[in-house]
């Protein structure tokens, strides 16, 4: 299974360390993060090779893993052959990709019917997302985690931005702030997505998303989007603190609230007589 | 030290210094080319009032000057062509990307130029604090009833200006030309599309050609840069002018009357005062400007017809209009019998808040008319002393304020996790039955604190004394005002609906009995204020 | 020097009756004029300020003061400084960054020293007295109002503007019509063509095929799986030499596949869709903004700037906000080579609605 840099601090995984120097541009804070993943990672990366192996079968006790793990957790809703029952859709052909995302972020399982799966903490270790993931791409083929090139954030940024202007901005927001939807749902802001998620909601499309398959959108054009949003995330907007990249809407209530409330407050001196 | 105030003749008086000397020179010099010294004694010792609420309009007055200073500096630098160029600067993820001339040196004047993107959020940040100052100068005139006889004139100019601080601003808002303004112009072309016979025609002549054509920056350029500042100017001279001839209104307080001015003079502590307000005002605008991004023009690209982004919204003063398109309910298309489209889903917003407008513009003259009230008056009134007006004014500030909320609905929704079509269905009454609600509420209010005045002008204020009498009973003891205090709260006038009386010819008019209704909807309920008589009476 | 003063029955601004009333009106006195009003008790004892009372108070607001405006003389040679100090690296967008913060902060200090410094020179230490000034009515002095009145009598009479009615008239009628031919000087803002025409009609013809926005890549039906939204422009758009923002704000066309039995269509429009894929026009009919929030489980299209809501399953008719009809629907097949094409030009004009639309 291919996996990624972690964020999820608690289950730190086994990267591979040349990968994840190349992962994302070279820049200070990230040599920092290498630095102090290698630290952490390093002794559990050296004790169990398994999890680092680039292998896109699963092995079968991988499988049963998951399978155990998909009858206590899922099966309540995707039913028992993860078939799908009223309370949830079939997973056949959901691919491997689709439980890492859903379960990845926390959305799966489902905390209370709303008017959409929220981000959540994640419920499980990355093992074990893993064998559901292997054992949900084992009943039928379906979308698989992507290899490590497409989500290494190294592709073109002005590329990336265009595609994500025209397919992506006017749910997600310019900035990756996100957006209203109707009737309660909304499209989350994607400030600290992995970019392996990412890739997967582009691709599977999940609950209203639609779906951006490979052949609408290509991996590398995946990648530069990824790149875009990794250049926004690490670069700070060079007007200073952008009150939420929410666009004139905040703007507007800072200016009411903090430049004219301070300006009344400056008036009240002005005019008040001196002690 | 003072260079104007010293007239020249007397200057020679004592017997000068060096530096005394050149001034008085200098003094004579243009005074004598000029006749300055006419109109120093004429202003010099002017007297203005001092109340926070005075200090409102010198706020917008301020971030106009820091818009024409800051926009100055950024002429030197925009070029507004829609001329196609590819973007060469240093913003990587727009690297290669094809864009409008305009929108390229927008971007270069944020991140080539030292100070450059100081100089755009300034003149932004200035932009947006400009028009809320007038906003709330104006709500100030109107709930103290400044509007009032000499002053008709000067509300409708500082309306006028209202409505250039609007054009200016959504002028500035569509020349960087990027896909954030473009979509502005885009709700703006679709709105002319709309307006019967001509739409069509006006949105050509008008970009020049289809949407977006190649012409429409440099045209708004030119607009925002000469035509509209020229206006504007020349509106804040004839404001200026008219707030020295008619003075300065004051509230009321011991010693004040409506036939003086009680304040500091203009030389030297008013001078001092607004002088370095302007420097204050000047300063919190660069504060912000150094600290918060506004309009980060590189996170939306070139304007692209394709792409949108969420979130879209104009700044907030031109809220209140987009807000009105999307309170309005679906499919108001009417094709009539010729076969022309009214397509009213637009053109209802657009001739509602028109005539918002011009209640806002024409209210001084319809209170004069209904009150039958042709005294001048000087003298700020408290809001609750005049419990219709206020009224009116909370219905329209609903009313606004509905509209401005629906402009950010989608915002509304997210953050406060509601649906939007929720959140739109509530602002759809907010904005129809909320104005009624709002006037009745207020007016009680207003009522209710009348009285309360009343109460405390007659029996003081509770001290929170409790004293056992003889008798056992427990009072708490009040404490009488001072004749200063008590002024403050029975210096109101009170007044009495018109009565119809039938006019040279013996007839009456239907204005008559309208007016005559009117007036009596403004001064039917109505509090007197506390006489000597009840005073004397109160104290025996 | 303030004689008490009710506010209504003054002899200069405050009349109770204006002098020139109508008479024709009804009678304007409606101000209760009470004779037992409380009167005005005149202006309180001032309160005198610590500076005043103080020297030593005096000497330190002085102190103060200078220390303000010494403190803003620093500020503005700081802004210089940073200026100088903090200049921007093309390659590090934090450079920009600090560029702004501290000569911001430089000019700040600057402009607030000054300001503040100002406001309490005037605060504390000049003249704090208040002072009066009275007011008078700002109409004009009876003198004044009866010389202009004879000056334009006067005008009158020498230039005979009232007797010589013919001249007046046609003077008023020559200006007029002076700003006639401004009007026919605006016409070339556009050219000459008729923008009703232009608006009915679309890049979009019969065999051209959809392609990708931006890249202009066709697309065959089998690219475009179940829930795919594709954003999309005419064949041939991306490499207009002129033209090209204009041509794409009217053919702009959102792409999505449904499973064919969830799609319900309109009988007149029967072939119009291929296999679930149906392509609707992303321009709003309301004002126009691009209409392509496309949530792939409801089917519902929703308008970012709007909010107007359309049901792409039912031929996209409007089931919220303001929009007024459905988005056009552009008729779509494929070609011998399996890629998505148009049948033909939409069949109604996209976008805002005008008055010439449904002509």
């Amino acid at each position: 299974m291919i996996r990624r840099i972690e964020t999820h601090d608690t289950m730190a995984h086994t990267p591979a360390p040349a990968r994840r120097a190349g992962r994302r541009s070279p820049l200070a804070t990230t040599a920092l993060l290498v630095v102090g993943l290698l630290a952490t990672g390093g002794a559990y990366a050296l004790a169990t090779t398994t999890a680092t192996a680039e292998t896109t079968a699963a092995s079968a006790e991988l499988i049963d893993e998951g399978g155990k793990l998909f009858a206590a957790n899922c099966a309540s809703c995707h039913g028992l052959d993860a078939e799908g029952t009223a309370a949830g859709p079939t997973l056949i052909g959901a691919g491997a990709l689709a439980v890492d995302f859903q379960v990845g972020t926390g959305r799966m399982p489902m905390a209370a019917s709303g008017p959409q799966a929220e981000k959540k903490p994640v419920q499980f270790t990355q093992e074990q997302i893993d064998a559901m993931a292997a054992w949900v791409a084992d009943l039928a083929p379906g979308p698989a985690v992507p290899a490590d090139r497409y989500i290494a954030g190294d592709g073109d940024a002005a590329n990336g931005a265009e595609l994500f202007r025209i397919n992506c901005a006017m749910c997600h927001n310019v900035a990756g702030a996100g957006g209203a939807l109707t009737e309660g749902k909304w499209a989350p802001g994607l400030a600290g997505v992995d970019p392996v998620h990412v890739y997967g909601a582009m691709v599977t499309g999940p609950q209203n998303m639609p779906v951006f398959s490979d052949l609408n959108l290509t991996p590398e054009e995946k990648n530069d989007i990824i790149t875009y949003l990794m250049y926004v995330e690490e670069n700070p907007s060079v007007g200073g603190w952008d009150l939420g990249s929410l666009g004139p809407v905040s703007e507007g209530l800072f200016i009411w609230i903090f430049g004219l409330g301070a300006l009344i407050g400056v008036t009240i001196w002005l005019t008040a007589k001196s002690n | 030290m003072s260079t104007t105030t010293t007239p020249p003749a007397s200057a020679t008086e004592t017997a000068p210094g060096r530096g005394m000397r050149f001034t008085s020179w200098a003094a004579n010099y243009v005074d004598e080319r000029t006749s300055a010294s006419t109109a120093v004694k004429a202003l010099g010792r002017k007297i203005f009032p001092d109340h926070w609420s005075f200090m409102l309009g010198e706020v917008a007055l301020y971030s106009f000057i820091v818009i024409l200073l800051s926009g100055t500096f950024l002429t030197f630098f925009f070029d507004p062509s829609m001329t196609e160029v590819e973007y060469e600067g240093s913003y990587v993820p727009l690297q290669g990307i094809p864009m409008s001339v305009a929108y390229h040196s927008a971007l270069d004047i944020s991140f080539e130029i030292r100070g450059g993107l100081l100089m755009r959020q300034v003149h932004h940040w200035a932009a947006l604090l400009f028009v809320a100052a007038i906003g709330l100068h104006m709500l100030r005139v109107f709930f103290t009833g400044a509007f009032r006889k000499p002053r008709e004139f000067n509300w409708v100019i500082g309306f006028l200006l209202f409505v250039m601080a609007m054009a200016l601003g959504f002028t500035g808002y569509s020349l960087p030309d990027d896909l954030l303004s473009g979509n502005g112009l885009r709700i703006i072309d679709g709105m002319i599309k709309a307006v019967p016979v001509a739409g069509a025609w006006i949105s050509y002549l008008l970009f020049g050609d289809e949407f977006p054509g190649t012409d429409i920056i440099p045209r708004l350029y030119v607009l925002h840069i000469m035509l509209l500042p020229a206006i504007t100017i020349a509106l804040i001279g004839i404001h200026m002018v008219l707030l020295i001839v008619n003075k300065h209104t004051q509230f009321a307080a011991p010693g004040r009357t409506n036939d003086n001015v009680v304040g500091a003079p203009v030389l030297p502590a008013f001078a001092a005062k607004a002088g370095g307000f302007f420097f204050i005002v000047f300063g919190v605008i660069v504060l912000i400007a150094s600290f918060f991004t506004i309009n980060p023009i590189w996170n939306y690209g070139p304007y692209d017809p394709s792409p949108v982004s969420a979130g879209t919204q104009p700044d907030w003063y031109i809220g209140f209009a987009d807000g009105a398109l999307r309170l309005i309910p679906p499919n108001l298309d009417w094709v009539d019998p010729f076969g022309f489209t009214w397509p009213f889903g637009v053109l209802i917003p657009l001739v509602g808040l028109l005539v918002f407008l011009a209640a806002v513009a024409l209210y001084p003259f319809f209170e004069a008319w209904v009150t039958g009230d042709k005294r001048e008056h000087h003298i700020a009134e408290r809001p609750r002393n005049a419990p219709v007006r206020t009224a009116i004014g909370a219905a329209g500030v609903t009313f606004y304020a509905a509209l401005w909320a629906a402009a950010s609905s989608d915002l509304i929704a997210t953050h406060f996790r509601l649906s939007i079509e929720g959140v739109i269905h509530a602002l759809q009454f907010a904005t129809v039955v909320g104005p009624f609600i709002a006037f009745s509420i207020t007016k009680r209010v207003c009522l209710a604190l009348q009285r309360k005045d009343r109460e405390i002008a007659l029996h003081g204020f509770e001290s929170g004394r409790v004293v056992r009498l003889p008798g056992g009973e427990y009072i708490e003891v009040h404490e009488q005002l001072d004749d200063f205090e008590r002024w403050r709260l029975v210096s109101f006038d009170e007044y009495q609906p018109l009565m119809i009386r039938p006019n040279d010819d013996g007839k009456i008019t239907v204005s008559q009995r309208v007016r005559a209704g009117l007036s009596r909807w403004f001064f039917e309920d109505r509090i007197a204020p506390v006489t000597q008589n009840e005073l004397e009476a109160q104290k025996h | 020097m303030a004689e008490a003063h009710d506010g209504t029955s003054g002899e200069t601004a405050g009349k109770a009756v204006a002098p020139q009333q109508d008479h024709s009106a009804p009678p304007p006195a409606v101000a209760v004029v009470r004779a037992d009003r409380i009167p005005n008790p005149g202006f309180p004892p001032e309160r005198l300020r610590v500076t005043d009372l103080d020297p030593k108070k005096e000497k330190q607001a002085e102190r103060t003061i200078s220390a303000l405006f010494f403190l803003s003389i620093i500020g503005s040679v700081l802004a210089v400084v940073a200026y100088i100090v903090f200049p921007i690296d093309e390659l590090d967008p934090t450079t920009i960054r600090l560029n702004n913060m501290f000569l911001g902060i430089g000019i700040t200090l600057g402009l607030l020293g000054v300001g503040i410094g100002a406001v309490h020179w005037s605060k504390a230490l000049m003249h704090g007295h208040e002072q009066v000034e009275q007011r008078h009515p700002t109409r004009g002095s009876d003198e004044a109002r009866e010389r202009s009145v004879e000056i334009f009598r006067e005008a009158n009479a020498e230039s005979g503007f009232t007797r010589r009615t013919l001249v007046r008239n046609s003077l008023i009628g020559a200006v007029v019509a002076t700003p006639i031919p401004a009007i026919a000087l605006f016409r070339d803002l556009a050219p000459a063509e008729d923008p009703v025409a232009l608006l009915k009609h679309t890049m979009w013809d019969t065999g051209v095929r959809l392609t990708r926005d931006p890249s202009g890549t066709p697309i065959k039906a089998a690219d475009v799986t179940i829930g795919s939204a594709f954003h999309v422009i005419p064949e041939g758009l991306a490499e207009l030499e002129s033209h090209r923002l204009e041509e794409k704000a009217k053919a702009a066309v959102l792409l999505m596949r449904l499973p064919v039995d969830e799609l319900n269509e309109r009988e007149d429009r029967a072939g119009w869709s291929y296999d679930g894929i149906v392509a609707y026009s992303k321009i709003c009919t309301h004002v126009g903004c691009p209409v392509a929030l496309y949530e792939q489980q409801t089917h519902h299209l929703l308008c970012p700037c709007h909010q107007s809501q359309f049901d792409v399953a039912n031929h996209c008719a409007v089931i919220f906000g303001p929009a007024a009809r459905p988005l056009p629907q552009l008729p779509i097949t494929v070609d011998e080579e399996g890629y998505l094409v148009a049948q033909s030009d939409f069949t109604e004009p996209v976008g805002p609605s005008f008055w010439e639309r449904a002509l």
